[in-house]
């Protein structure tokens, strides 16, 4: 396969024009912009929407006087009502996970770097590609739209949670506000995610099994090809999931089926039935829907890692100026973590009331997966271990990506066995271990691989000051914002509170839930640097050589940006493996994966080594 | 820069610590039969998450502070693929431990969930709608009168469809607080109107989703008397986070006296009882 060539298959000449240059373009560079620009939107809606959150739990009866102005049904008087609150919740958990946390890394960087890395001209499909940023994009819009087409009461979208459990999210607007055709819009939303998600997964397969350039076996990658490739087979096996339990929600929302809702319901005083705004339903079973929903939802937090890991890896031996220690196990761990995170979707379920027995599987089978994690953390610091370690920007952030999994993840342990999830399921404790594990070390590794391969996109380095400063109050400030909702779990705080004021048991927290609103309102404010260094840098950056940070790898090798089809007409041949650094005998500390000349021990960089 | 992330990591590591150590927010006493094996399960459970937390950050500051590059030309980091050894060992090591955890974890899970309800427990029925909790007793008969969603009139006050016609009904209670006998099983029945609800107990060191179409049973023993709160703890609508009660846990003698009693004197006591014990959240 790897000694095959693709003249003739699907060469396309350069566009010419700007639409077909910068908008409709097939070019799987820009696509790979777009989606990262998507992303960038995107998550500067969905912290605002945090920041929201944020001052209502801390200073509940308070008015907010633009707030009420721009939305005086859900924040009259500029005082946020409760509906208004969950709206927040529903879509910062949803934009965030599905605009943010699966455009960017695999959209964006994958789009991006995958076809580069493994020396080929493009994606398999450029035109399914094109197809799935935009598909995207239109889900986008219409996720926006459910903000503000939601019906008179104003709320900022549905109130179901990013999960929309059954029957709340499946009885129409009799359930709350928002739960109308805002909820109508969040589904057809997420449908239309899917698709577009689909469409991308096929083309990161196909393109990495069929298109490597000469040279670069399987085990000659580097490990972000092997996350983009794990995380597209995960999108491919779960989203069809999630697209047919949201089919099945619409239509028992509008077409009157009973997936979802039993019989005998009786809703805001009318009985399921009675009238025609609420059709008699009998017979489903709205555990059926968080089987369909997380059977989908668990691979999904690792399709929101995976990537993270990859660049990681990458990242941690071009800066350590060492061989990734492990890389087969590394391997190893990606498909362990792909596959086990097929089977353990029923953690979320502990206390649903399904079968106790079946959460005892889900239960032990969630601790093992916490095995090739952390075997990925030993690696992590197994490759800086006796390394030469630069702090570049894209340095300090994998350095981060590594301290926030091991934080956020070492949670799992709690949350993972059946007997703790008793008490702990819905605390505040849930959110501390998802946004630090998921939310923010995922975020670190974009901002780490957007300090790294920023001069390879632009041809100028990032400001690496700014982004310094950026660093240090990002990664005090989250872990400032995320540990103390764990002891705020412990005391018993449940999750999707509007405030904690009704409850004795919670009036001592008040100190911790106000310390966290100030980091993350410290937090989100110095973002705004970042994105003035990216803006900023692409004009006025340091102009960056072709192989930026002497790397190994086969984007190193060609301009800054690449040319339309990557190698300006050459495919390059490789000759070793992708992190050759501190090579005894080599004239640089880093091989790199082209370079014929320089003979690399023990074969090459096959594994293989006996150490 | 290496000195200073170590040093940054290793405080921010200390002072995640400190706030667990110190037990400044903690769980509450807990008060079921439960629960001190639960707690020690989370002990254990929070030894090995502190002790690999903190293992991991200091391994981490460390080798960014020993391996940072000093600028000295011609000085390479080390030559190393790795260790197929190590990984073995590592990953057998980790293993033990997580399964071991998992395996452990499981015990108290199964002595609530797998068992029955142990004969003689003291049952209501629990009815939860948005925003209320509706708790049925069954009175002095100890039979609980049928209900049927289709004679639900919340503006009636029939919140969860009693059927007057039955004989069993007539001495029935329905209020809005639970009232549990200490030291012995309770079993609850756990039902909902109309969206997924939660009853959460944080001192019980339990909770349980209650689902609209199901019937779920549970028990537990509750094992000091009192006034606990009660609060929903799955999303069900907007005013999710105002749907309190209290569990009232009773020694025998007041409880006795209360189950036998009819729907307003019952209603009448409950007032009192709850005005009798003060809440203890901590």
């Amino acid at each position: 396969m790897s000694g095959e060539t693709h003249e003739g298959v699907h060469r396309h000449p350069a566009p010419t024009g700007f639409i077909r240059k910068y908008i409709f373009s097939l070019d799987h560079k820009v696509i790979g912009i777009q989606y990262i620009i998507l992303a960038l939107a995107a998550v500067l809606v969905g912290m605002t929407m945090s920041l929201l959150m944020r001052l209502k739990l801390s200073w509940p009866d308070h008015g907010w006087s633009l707030l009420g102005a721009l939305f005086p049904g859900g924040a009259p008087n500029g005082v946020m009502n409760p509906e208004f609150y969950l709206s927040l919740v529903t879509m910062h958990g949803t934009i965030m996970v599905f605009f943010v946390l699966t455009t960017a890394p695999q959209g964006g960087f994958g789009n991006y770097f995958l076809p580069i890395q493994i020396g080929a001209e493009d994606m398999a499909f450029p035109l399914l590609n094109m197809m799935s940023f935009w598909v995207t994009l239109v889900g986008f819009v219409v996720i926006l739209a459910a903000i503000f087409f939601s019906g008179a009461e104003s709320t900022v979208g549905p109130i179901g949670g990013w999960t929309g459990y059954a029957p709340l999210s499946a009885l129409g607007a009799i359930a709350g506000p928002g739960q109308g055709m805002g909820m109508n819009l969040w589904i057809i939303s997420i449908a239309i995610f899917c698709v577009g998600s689909l469409l991308g997964a096929l083309n990161f397969i196909t393109t990495l099994l069929n298109m490597r350039t000469k040279g670069m076996s399987l085990m000659r990658m580097p490990l972000t090809c092997w996350a983009w490739f794990t995380t597209a087979v995960l999108a491919l096996l779960s989203f069809p999931v999630l697209l047919g339990g949201g089919i099945l929600l619409l239509l028992d929302r509008v077409a009157g089926t009973s997936f979802f809702i039993p019989g005998g319901l009786y809703v805001s005083g009318v009985l399921s039935g009675s009238t025609a705004n609420f059709p008699l339903h009998t017979g489903g079973s709205p555990i059926l829907w968080q089987h369909l929903f997380w059977f989908f939802g668990h691979p999904e937090v690792y399709i929101a890692i995976l990537p993270g890991m990859g660049a990681t890896s990458h990242i941690l031996a071009t800066f350590a100026r060492k061989p990734v220690f492990g890389y087969r196990a590394m391997v190893f761990a990606i498909f362990a973590i792909g596959l086990l995170g097929f089977f353990v979707w029923g953690h979320h379920m502990f206390i649903s009331g399904m079968s106790p027995y079946s959460a005892i599987a889900f239960s032990v089978l969630t601790l093992s997966i916490g095995v090739p994690s952390a075997v990925k953390t030993f690696n992590w610091l197994g490759t800086l271990w006796g390394g030469r370690i630069r702090f570049t920007c894209a340095m300090l952030f994998a350095l981060g990506f590594v301290s926030l999994f091991v934080a956020g993840g070492i949670s799992g342990l709690i949350l993972g066995q059946s007997s703790l999830d008793l008490a702990m399921h819905d605390t505040y404790i849930v959110p501390a271990h998802f946004h630090l594990v998921m939310g923010v070390a995922s975020i670190f590794g974009m901002f780490a691989a957007l300090y790294f391969w920023f001069p390879k996109m632009f041809g100028r380095y990032m400001n690496e000051t700014i982004g310094k400063f950026h660093f240090w109050v990002t990664f005090i400030g989250v872990y400032c914002i995320f540990v103390p909702m764990h002891v705020m779990g412990l005391v018993g705080m449940p999750r999707r509170y509007s405030q904690f004021t009704e409850y004795e048991f919670l009036h001592g927290l008040h100190p911790l839930v106000l310390f966290v609103s100030i980091s993350a309102i410290i937090t989100i404010t110095v973002q705004l640097v970042f994105y003035f260094n990216v803006i900023w840098s692409i004009f006025k950056g340091a102009k960056a050589p072709d192989n930026a940070w002497d790397a190994t790898t086969l984007e190193w090798n060609t301009a800054s940006p690449p040319p339309h089809d990557n190698f300006a007409g050459i495919l390059p041949t490789v000759y070793h493996g992708p992190y050759e650094f501190a090579v005894p005998g080599a004239p640089n500390d880093f091989v790199m994966q082209t370079d014929a000349a320089v003979e690399v021990p023990s074969g090459n960089g096959h594994n293989g080594h006996k150490h | 820069m290496g000195r200073v992330l170590a040093v940054i990591i290793w405080i921010l590591t200390a002072l995640s610590v400190l706030l667990f150590v110190s037990k400044k927010w903690w769980f509450p006493a807990s008060i079921s039969e439960h629960g001190p094996a639960l707690d020690r399960q989370f002990m254990i459970t929070l030894v090995i998450v502190g002790i690999s937390f903190t293992a991991a950050q200091v391994g981490l500051g460390w080798v960014v502070w020993k391996y940072r590059d000093t600028g000295k030309p011609g000085d390479r980091g080390l030559y190393t693929h790795g260790s197929n050894k190590l990984e073995m060992v590592w990953t057998v090591i980790t293993a033990v431990v997580f399964i071991t955890l998992g395996v452990m974890g499981q015990s108290v899970w199964a002595s609530l969930r797998l068992n029955d309800v142990p004969p003689g427990s003291y049952s209501v029925e629990v009815v939860a709608q948005q925003f209320q909790w509706n708790f049925h007793y069954p009175g002095k008969d100890g039979v609980f009168g049928r209900t049927d969603p289709k004679l639900i009139d919340d503006g009636a006050l029939n919140f969860i469809g009693l059927d007057a016609s039955d004989p069993n009904a007539k001495d029935d209670s329905v209020t809005a607080a639970l009232a549990v006998p200490v030291n012995r099983p309770v079993e609850l029945r756990l039902r909902s109107k109309d969206v997924i609800h939660n009853f959460w107990v944080p001192p019980l060191r339990f909770k349980q989703d209650l689902v609209p179409g199901m019937e779920i049973k549970v028990h537990f023993t509750p094992t000091k008397v009192g006034r606990y709160e009660l609060a929903c703890a799955e999303l069900c609508g907007q005013l999710h986070f105002k749907m309190k009660s209290y569990m009232l846990v009773l020694p025998d003698d007041e409880l006795n006296a209360l189950k036998v009693l009819s729907q307003e004197q019952f209603q009448a006591r409950m007032g009192e009882l709850i005005a009798k014990y003060p809440v203890i959240s901590n």
